[in-house]
């Protein structure tokens, strides 16, 4: 029990790596402020081009969501980081993250947009467009406002989802808290920093999970 | 060259192919069985917890929440490399397939006990009622009557959730489990082209277009609220 304690809750130890997991924690920040709008926008897209009564277009993007659902987010982000610079294309480690988590999260994103928007009676559509409002202004007035609130515990816990991947970029070496957490923990042959980092993804997200737990249990009944 | 050739040169090469396809296919099929047994013993574990949280006994159903709301709060990689690190420093080493599977399958059943406690929970009170009044006892109620409805009602959401998870078998390339990521890696590195990486996303797909599909299928077929 004492050696558990001593490498897993070293407080000693997590005091002296803490400036190096907090600024491993302002990059998952930044990197979580980078890839969640650019997810929520390309979901966006994706969800409303799913609408249009053009098949061969429903037919892509369709395809485009089945492939990046399909293919494990690692996967993607080893490919984009260490398979495109042979094609000449050479991205950053937060650039390689940016694309791929774009990628991925516009797919989940888009799935979920496509509920909500589909939720929405097609009465709503035809009303709006009645009362004067071009197809754009209905979307963003009428439809999307009742959408996302149709389908929030999904939104939320695919954001929740989403930080949670950012965790990956330490594979590319971008020096978020996990990766942060890593280098501590090779240093001091001990595994509380990772513990630490832990903790701070707990206390960040346990809220939102318990959000979701309580709105998906209030919707269920 | 042309740019199509240098594509293929670069993406495809067919020697390459040739040479690597072999170890990569074997990989798949440790990719596959790890896959299978985190859904085997992640499923089964869920649903033992959420019907253990059913008798409502208030100590083991804190423990419980504790324990679903920890393992869907942190990152899978995270938990990856604190057992597969930590854990030696403590005495206890297991190999990186065994911290794989373990790893995933208590994400999994943290997941899953979520979703058939909340289905559990969207079963009427009458069909309790009714069946405990037919001499049914609470076991029997649960095992016969409450969970083949809530098993049905929650098929989409724990499809889709396996799903996720287990497409993180990708991870175990982190730790030197040889699935199809490491194996394709490694010879990539090993080449310095390409083609190894391209087979091993395209296995990726191969392997989970399907199930995704499948998914799909599911939601339509089984869609909330029809039980």
């Amino acid at each position: 029990m004492d050696t558990i304690i001593e490498q897993f809750f070293n407080v000693e130890i997590m005091a002296r790596t803490f400036p190096i997991i907090l600024r491993g924690l302002g990059m998952t920040v930044l990197v979580c402020i980078a890839v969640v709008p650019l997810g929520l926008l390309g979901g966006l897209a994706v969800g409303f081009s799913m609408q249009t009564r053009f098949r061969p277009v429903r037919l892509l993007i369709a395809a485009f969501v089945d492939l990046f659902r399909a293919i494990p987010p690692l996967v993607l982000l080893i490919f984009v980081h260490s398979g495109l610079p042979f094609a000449g294309i050479q991205l950053t480690a937060f650039g390689s993250v940016c694309l791929t988590f774009f990628l991925n999260t516009s797919a989940y994103y888009g799935e979920v947009y496509r509920a909500g928007i589909e939720s929405v009676g097609l009465g709503q559509w035809q009303a709006a467009r009645s009362t004067g409002l071009t197809a754009g202004q209905t979307g963003l007035y009428v439809i999307l406002p009742q959408a996302v609130r149709n389908v929030l515990p999904d939104l939320i816990s695919n954001t929740i989802e989403v930080v949670k991947l950012t965790s990956l970029a330490s594979v590319v070496a971008l020096p978020e808290m996990l990766y942060s957490s890593d280098m501590a923990r090779a240093v001091t042959y001990n595994a509380s920093p990772m513990t630490l980092a832990a903790l701070i993804y707990l206390v960040l997200l346990w809220p939102l999970v318990r959000l979701v737990s309580r709105l998906e249990h209030r919707l269920g009944h | 060259m042309s740019g199509w050739s240098l594509f293929i040169d670069t993406f495809f090469r067919p020697d390459l192919v040739a040479q690597y396809l072999p170890a990569i296919l074997k990989a798949v099929t440790i990719t596959v069985q790890v896959a299978v047994l985190i859904v085997a013993t992640g499923l089964a574990s869920g649903l033992m917890l959420a019907v253990a949280r059913s008798f409502g006994l208030r100590a083991v159903n804190l423990c419980i929440i504790i324990f679903a709301d920890v393992f869907r709060t942190l990152p899978p990689l995270v938990l990856v490399l604190l057992v597969y690190f930590g854990l030696p420093n403590v005495g206890l080493t297991l190999p990186s397939f065994a911290v794989l599977w373990l790893v995933l399958s208590v994400v999994l059943s943290a997941f899953a006990e979520e979703i058939l406690w909340a289905g559990i929970l969207s079963v009427r009170r009458g069909q309790w009622e009714a069946a405990r009044s037919t001499g049914l006892n609470f076991v029997q109620t649960l095992a016969y009557v409450v969970l083949p409805q809530a098993i049905r009602l929650t098929i989409p959401p724990l499809t889709n959730r396996s799903i996720v998870i287990t497409k993180n078998v990708a991870l175990g390339s982190v730790i030197g489990v040889p699935e199809i990521l490491n194996v394709a890696t490694t010879a990539q590195s090993f080449v310095g082209n390409c083609t190894p990486l391209t087979l091993g996303a395209i296995c990726y797909v191969v392997l989970f277009i399907p199930v995704v599909l499948l998914g799909r299928w599911v939601e339509t077929r089984f869609a909330w609220g029809r039980a």
